[in-house]
Parts: structure tokens; C-alpha cells; sequence
């Protein structure tokens, strides 16, 4: 029997650490999103390139296909102010870059987030509908550099989706990364979390253009590839749990908060039967139908999403070195 | 590391008696903010009745000499100060928590006042200028606190470690506390 009994009681962190709240899951989940949206641009522009302008693959893209790398930057905003909530003291913000520490996720991830935007903005002009491109340019027409700076994107295209595909899989698996790095929360210490975040932010990035009005032609390409992608980041929680199950007792008693412990039922329920067994099941019969997929299984990927972001956040930090996490309850 | 010392904090578990003087003593020389503490009292029972043993130790920041709190830290805020103790500049902390996630004591928090963090600095203002005491240290009634250099071998810490048994807490976590408690 071992019982401990503590003196201490220093707000957000006993009875158990409650340090990031509900402002980090979210800038995590849009993140990964924008990491997909990035990833995916870049990635079905490259293909539109490389299949020439005969092959059915180069058809003109969707109004909405077109204009939806524009997201990117609005939402990597939206994210970074809840990253920027977050902060206790967030007037020291500007620290993060007046240094790089190389041992640190949280130091990359600044510096890839400044990386976001010029890559974001430039790819979206690239793909922009003409018309949209020469109305911003006659307005924008006072400053003469970023007309310099739009054409040289056009020149440059394939450069472009390569930096998006190379910029979104940075940020996406700095997400992860950010968490696995910390020894100290035996949930999240896993190599996994990286490329397990990646894929899931790819999946809910294509959720989220699922959203909007694209062809039928890109709605089954991006319902073909989400299958795969849910059914890779399934294969890879699967992964992650018997590596914390294997891994000394540490790790094990945290995986009891997501099999027996205060996370179980939000964990299997909100992630994964609703957030991706079932959209799987769904677009699997929408696709064997031949019917175009629709909104429903995107919108539970992007609650699936959330919700493994939400729940990771808060599970992980319910878990340490303390070894038997039942006491903690009590 | 500017200079050559190692410091280190040795406590005595077998004449601490958890009277908390360390805590108080600390929250003054140290104006801490109201309802935190940068040092606790931590009191272990283990065995099977009737064959039972108490531990009770005075914790605080263990000053390791691999700090995860030091590497995650994005802007350099949480860094190794004079004799490798770990310290925070509060002038470069955004209040971000990543050192506070990734400290496998939980021994630090946000001052609510600043919005940084805050933990036990060894009291190196003190020890800096000529005190050869922590405020810890000074109050305790039982002498169980020992401060000290590692790489002074006369010193009592080094004196202490090499003559009594001792434990650190949590070196699975691979940090190389420099907080040692004597058995």
C-alpha cells in the first residue's frame, strides 16, 4: 500500500493538472484542419498540373475549389487567437520570435505558423478564379510589389503546392508533436501523436471542403481519400494504445483514463463510433452506390476531430508519473 | 552554466515532521501569491498494517539537471541559472504552460498576478549575496534542510549523500533531480 497526502494546492495544477483548457483543443483541431485544407491544395493542384491539360484530371476546378485555399489563412488566424487566449501573458507574445530553441515543438511551431501565411496566400492566388485574381489586382493596383509578388507565384505554381504540401505537413505534425514530446504525461508521450495528428487534421481538412459546392468529381476524389485516411488514423490509435499498453506501468495506468477511467465514454463515443467509424460506414456506402458524397459524414469527422483533440488535451494531462491514476479519482 | 557549482537541496526525512515552516518561511522571503506554494509538504505511508512506514518530505522544484521545463520552453524563459538551478525570467514568459506540462513534479504554476510562472528558485538572491542559507532552510526547527554545492565535497550535501542512503523522486522520468531525500 502506498498513500500520499499533499500539502499542496496550486490552482490548475492539483488535485490533477488542468494547466491548457479549452482554448488549445480548438487551435489544435483548426490547425490540423488548415494543415489538411494546405495539404490537400497543394496536392489536387499538382495533380491537375502533372495530368496535362487532355487528361479529365486537368478540368477546370469548382468556383468553390478554387477559392477554398483562402481558407487557410483565415482560420490559421482564428486558431492563433485561441492560442493567443490561452497565453497568461499574452503581451509577451511577441518573445516567441526574438529566439528559436530547437529542443523546443512549441519554438517550431511559432516560426511554422509565420511560415503558414505567405504560403497559404500565395497558392490560394494562384488558384484563384481569373476574374477574382484581376479584380484584386486593380484594387490593389496602389501597391505595385504584390502584383510583382502574384505573378511570380503564377511563374511558380508547382513550387507553391509543394511549399503548401511541405508547410501543412509541418504544422500538422508539430500539433501532434507538441504533445508526444512530453515525457512527463505518459497519454501523450507516444512518436505517433505526430503523424496520428497529420492525418487526422488531412481528414478533417477534407471534411471541411466537403462542406462547400465542388464538383461531383472532387467530392468522390475527397471522399475516396477520406476513407483511407480514417481508416489510416484508426490503424494508428490502435498503434498508439498498444504502444502505451506495452510500455511499463506508467503508460499503461494513463491509457486506463481511455479504458475504464473519466474518458472512456467521450473517447469511444464522440471519436471513435461517431467521429469515424461511422462516417467511414457512410461514405463507404455512399461511394458503393455511386452516389456523390454529401455533408453528413463530413460534419462528424470534423466533430470526430474535435473531439480527439479535446479529449487528448484534457486526458493527457489528467495522467503522470504518479503510477496508480485510480487514486487520483478518490 | 556560468560558474562551476552544482547546487542541491538534501532533506532529512527521518527528523522532518511536516510542520510546514518551509512553506510559510518560503511565502514570505518570497512574496508568493496568495493560495500557491513553491514548497509542500508530502507525507508517504507504504506498507501493510500493522508493518507500516511514513516518509514526509519537504518537495519543491528539483532543479534537474536535464529540465524538461527548460527545453520546451519556446522562448527561453525557463533556463539553468547560477550552480545549474533552474530559473525563470519572468520578462521573457508568455505564460504559455508548456513547462508546466512538461514538469514531471508538477512544482510549477502561474502567478496570477503576472501571469507567469513561478516555482522554487533556490532562493539565489539570497545565496547569491553572501546568505548561505534558503529561507526553507533558515526556518526549519528540525534542521532538515541541507543546501549546498555538489561539487564541493566538504560541502554537508555532498557530505550528507555520500554517508546516508538517499532516494530522489521519479528518476524513471530521466531528469536528474538535484532534490534528494535521506532515509
Amino acid at each position: 500500500m502506498n498513500e500520499f497526502t499533499s500539502t499542496r494546492s496550486n490552482h490548475l495544477i492539483d488535485p490533477v493538472l488542468h494547466a491548457w483548457g479549452w482554448e488549445v483543443p480548438i487551435y489544435l483541431f483548426l490547425g490540423g484542419m488548415v494543415a489538411g485544407i494546405m495539404v490537400l491544395s497543394g496536392w489536387m493542384a499538382l495533380r491537375r498540373q502533372g495530368a496535362g491539360m487532355s487528361s479529365a484530371r486537368a478540368a477546370a476546378p469548382s468556383r468553390a475549389l478554387s477559392l477554398l485555399p483562402w481558407a487557410s489563412p483565415f482560420l490559421i488566424s482564428i486558431g492563433m487567437m485561441f492560442l493567443w487566449l490561452d497565453l497568461e501573458n499574452g503581451f509577451n507574445a511577441h518573445r516567441f520570435y526574438f529566439v528559436f530553441e530547437p529542443g523546443s515543438p512549441m519554438s517550431w511551431g511559432s516560426w511554422i505558423l509565420l511560415g503558414i501565411y505567405p504560403a497559404s496566400i500565395l497558392l490560394a492566388w494562384t488558384m484563384s478564379p481569373s476574374e477574382f485574381r484581376e479584380g484584386w489586382m486593380k484594387r490593389l493596383s496602389f501597391v505595385p510589389a504584390l502584383g510583382r509578388i502574384g505573378d511570380w507565384a503564377m511563374q511558380h505554381m508547382r513550387f507553391m503546392a509543394g511549399a503548401n504540401i511541405a508547410m501543412g505537413a509541418a504544422l500538422g505534425i508539430y500539433t501532434g508533436v507538441l504533445l508526444g514530446t512530453m515525457a512527463s504525461r505518459p497519454l501523450w508521450n507516444s512518436a505517433i501523436l505526430g503523424p496520428l495528428f497529420l492525418v487526422s487534421g488531412i481528414s478533417t481538412g477534407a471534411a471541411f471542403m466537403l462542406l462547400y459546392r465542388l464538383a461531383d468529381r472532387e467530392r468522390i476524389f475527397l471522399g475516396k481519400l477520406d476513407m483511407s485516411l480514417i481508416a489510416v488514423e484508426l490503424l494508428l490509435l490502435a498503434l498508439w494504445m498498444i504502444g502505451l499498453a506495452t510500455a511499463g506501468a506508467a503508460s499503461r495506468g494513463a491509457l486506463w483514463a481511455l479504458i475504464g477511467g473519466p474518458y472512456t465514454a467521450a473517447f469511444w463515443t464522440l471519436v471513435v463510433a461517431l467521429g469515424l467509424l461511422t462516417p467511414l460506414i457512410g461514405e463507404w456506402i455512399e461511394l458503393r452506390h455511386g452516389a456523390v458524397p454529401g455533408r453528413l459524414p463530413a460534419i462528424l469527422v470534423l466533430v470526430g476531430g474535435l473531439s480527439l483533440r479535446w479529449i487528448l488535451v484534457y486526458a493527457g494531462q489528467f495522467t503522470s508519473w504518479a503510477g496508480d491514476l485510480t487514486a487520483t479519482l478518490h | 552554466m556560468s560558474d562551476n557549482k552544482r547546487y542541491a537541496m538534501v532533506i532529512d526525512t527521518r527528523t522532518c515532521v511536516g510542520c510546514a515552516a518551509c512553506v510559510i518561511g518560503c511565502k514570505t522571503e518570497n512574496a508568493v501569491a496568495d493560495g500557491f506554494a513553491r514548497d509542500w509538504i508530502v507525507t508517504h505511508t507504504s506498507g501493510t498494517f500493522p508493518d507500516l512506514k511514513m516518509d514526509i518530505r519537504s518537495e519543491r522544484c528539483h532543479h534537474c539537471a536535464d529540465a524538461p521545463c527548460v527545453t520546451s520552453c519556446p522562448t527561453g524563459a525557463s533556463h539553468y541559472g547560477p550552480g545549474g538551478s533552474v530559473q525563470v525570467n519572468a520578462d521573457k514568459c508568455t505564460g504559455c504552460k508548456a513547462c508546466i506540462a512538461s514538469c514531471p513534479y508538477d512544482a510549477r504554476f502561474v502567478d496570477p498576478r503576472t501571469g507567469t510562472v513561478d516555482k522554487c528558485t533556490y532562493c539565489v538572491h539570497r545565496i547569491e549575496n553572501g546568505t548561505p542559507t534558503t529561507a526553507c532552510q533558515e526556518v526549519c526547527p528540525t534542521d532538515s534542510i541541507y543546501f549546498g554545492d555538489l561539487n564541493d565535497p566538504k560541502s554537508k550535501v555532498s557530505e550528507l549523500l555520500a554517508r546516508r542512503d538517499n532516494y530522489t523522486l521519479k528518476p524513471e522520468a530521466g531528469t536528474d533531480p538535484k532534490h534528494y531525500f535521506l532515509r
